[in-house]
């Protein structure tokens, strides 16, 4: 690789995070909310997307967890957002405990402090979990979902129980959720290309070979399952702060089994994959609402069905899983390289 | 706590084990030969209940006979999921047999829910099994006697098929080792399909047991049912059909114990589950009667 490539690299993904951020400049001037919104969820879909990635398809650790993540995110952003009024008037069952009920900080410090409770928890889920084998782990993580849920229930006096938060301020924008979205896959890009990645890899490829090469197993596993579940809280954080009213149900396998579409549509172990299935599925989601709505074909009169749109997702995932495993980019990723030597000859 | 309520509350517990156990036996079963969680189990005991739903319902069966009509169709859904979904993926990495398991469980909540609809439906109790018995003091339902009874019937007559058929034979020699049970002449498909088949059938009674238990139905019923027994299984050891019986057991006693002692901690009822779910793993993976089985690479 000569030195003046390399640069030009670094040019050309500098010029396109100015374009991506005129383009999200643009946006937030000229589309109607409804746009910018869908525009937002996209967003989130990419860093949640990105993150289970790099859990269940770089390292080949199945996790089922990631709702459970997103919702202490954002249970710890909107707590640590919400005004002392709106606190005193969600929390009217029992009062929230001292002293959550007079702090209240900026959004910035509580995305980040969401995304650290998130971690922690998947230091600590992670801790007994990753030393079982594929399926185990799998129903261990998903049952840590559920108990977060049955948790988030019953701490009537954190989480205000099955009425959720609500009256949060909606902070999280365009800039927010693009900006959050670049980092994650900036972070993770480095993180997969690094020797830590190559470990993980070397993980998921062979688990014993790796071993057999001096890669500590455990110590890896955990550290990507800390990773993915910081950025799943950050996730969480920005969508608690989009919707402005969370509750427990929000965060059920439902989420989960989403992000799991986003990622198996876009390739295991594709960042690339991640990015762009993250990105149109919420779109995809949007645009096939017609077919719940009532429609006339050929002169029959097809009334509404809803609930339509989520069988069509399921099945997509099936086809997707039986015939074409590989997803969109299967593992490959997106280079400069491959399109520098279309245009530059040697 | 007097004995009354105690001997009240272990009747309730043996009659809900006694469901997890009907379900946990089809989970361990298509574990032991395939090593596949079948995600959809739930979803099959859901339908199950539709089926005998629609049979009383709309060709006003009576309940056993509607009980068998949902039995059968549901054992040729299981085998249709099986030859549909997992066949085609059966020398894939186990990740993706494993995501295609979660797919086709959403697939038919999703179904369940357009077709049949969101709102639960009342499920129609047979007047034999709505009488209460009372023995000193306790007072029964008939119908967490009569279950009991129908899970003996159906439990005698799989470990009579398991262990005292070639089928049996055939399905343990495979659960062993499917590549020499191949060699040995075993029809692996045939016996895979009627692991299935018999899975659902008893998935089927349990859903059917289930409605006439909790009078009603709707298109998630199956979830929690669904994941709890499959810890059953688990406590029991995964793979063997005595333990997911004997998981069962004790998974429905202890939840209700929990909630009869501790009535404080009842919110947390469905985490307790999982929590036995993670300790036993921690403690022994293998479960109460399992034997160490190598995951396929």
């Amino acid at each position: 690789m000569r030195k003046e490539k390399l640069y030009l690299r670094y040019l050309l993904t500098l010029i396109s995070i100015v374009i991506l951020f005129l383009i999200i400049w643009w946006a937030d001037g000229h589309l109607d909310n409804y746009y910018k919104r869908v525009l937002t969820v996209s967003g989130i879909y990419i860093i949640l997307g990105v993150s289970l990635n790099l859990i269940n398809g770089i390292t080949g650790i199945f996790s089922l967890g990631h709702a459970g993540f997103m919702g202490l995110g954002a249970y710890t952003a909107a707590l640590l957002t919400m005004s002392v009024a709106q606190k005193q008037m969600t929390f009217f069952i029992e009062p929230l405990i001292s002293p959550l009920d007079k702090i209240s900080i900026p959004f910035l410090p509580a995305l980040l402090i969401g995304g650290v409770v998130a971690a922690f928890f998947g230091l600590l889920i992670g801790i007994p979990t990753l030393r079982l084998g594929g399926d185990y782990l799998a129903i261990a993580t998903l049952g840590f979902g559920e108990i977060i849920v049955v948790v988030f229930n019953n701490t009537i006096n954190i989480t205000n129980g099955a009425l959720g938060l609500k009256g949060l301020s909606p902070y999280t924008n365009l800039w927010w959720t693009y900006g959050w979205a670049v980092f994650t896959v900036f972070f993770i890009t480095r993180l997969v290309n690094s020797s830590y990645g190559r470990a993980l890899k070397a993980i998921r490829e062979n688990e014993v070979a790796a071993q057999a090469m001096g890669v500590n197993i455990f110590y890896h596993k955990v550290l990507a399952f800390i990773v993915g579940a910081f950025f799943a809280g950050i996730g969480g954080g920005l969508l608690a702060h989009l919707l402005t009213t969370i509750n427990p149900v929000a965060f059920n396998f439902f989420l989960t089994f989403n992000i799991l579409i986003v990622i198996v549509i876009g390739g295991l172990g594709s960042i690339t994959g991640s990015v762009i299935a993250g990105f149109f599925f919420p779109i995809l989601l949007e645009w096939l609402r017609f077919i719940e709505a009532p429609m006339d074909v050929f002169g029959i009169h097809i009334p509404g069905i809803p609930g339509m749109r989520m069988v069509v997702f399921s099945l997509l995932l099936l086809i997707v899983m039986i015939f074409y495993q590989r997803g969109l980019m299967g593992r490959s990723e997106f280079s400069w390289d491959f399109i520098i030597k279309r245009f530059v000859k040697d | 706590m007097s004995w009354e309520s105690f001997f009240q509350n272990l009747s309730n517990g043996i009659s809900l084990g006694g469901l997890y156990a009907l379900i946990a036996i089809g989970y361990s079963m298509v574990y032991g030969i395939l090593r596949l969680i079948n995600f959809a189990h739930g979803d099959i005991f859901m339908l199950g209940a539709y089926i005998a739903f629609y049979g009383m319902l709309i060709f006003s069966l009576p309940w056993w006979l509607s009980l068998i009509v949902s039995i059968i169709l549901t054992a040729f859904i299981g085998i249709l999921i099986d030859k549909g979904a997992y066949k085609p993926l059966r020398n894939a990495p186990r990740i993706s047999a494993l995501i295609t398991a979660i797919g086709v469980s959403f697939f038919l909540e999703n179904l369940g829910l357009v077709v049949f609809g969101g709102r639960p439906k009342g499920f129609y109790r047979p007047h034999i099994f709505d009488e209460i018995i009372t023995i000193k003091g306790v007072r029964i339902l008939s119908l967490t006697f009569y279950s009991l009874v129908i899970t003996a019937i159906f439990l005698v007559l799989l470990f009579y098929i398991v262990y005292r058929t070639k089928t049996g034979l055939g399905m343990r020699a495979v659960s062993t080792d499917m590549e020499t049970a191949r060699l040995m002449g075993i029809d692996v498909d045939k016996i895979i399909s009627i692991t299935f088949a018999i899975g659902s059938g008893l998935a089927a009674v349990g859903g059917v047991l289930w409605a006439m238990k909790y009078p009603q139905i709707n298109p998630l019923m199956g979830i929690f049912p669904g994941l709890k027994a499959f810890i059953a299984a688990v406590l029991g050891g995964i793979g063997s059909v005595g333990g997911a019986l004997l998981g069962g057991f004790i998974l429905g006693i202890a939840e209700i114990m929990l909630v009869a002692f501790m009535p404080q901690l009842s919110g947390y009822r469905d985490a307790f589950a999982f929590l036995i779910l993670i300790l036993i793993l921690l403690v022994k993976p293998t479960g109460l009667l399992g034997v160490e089985v190598k995951e396929k690479a």
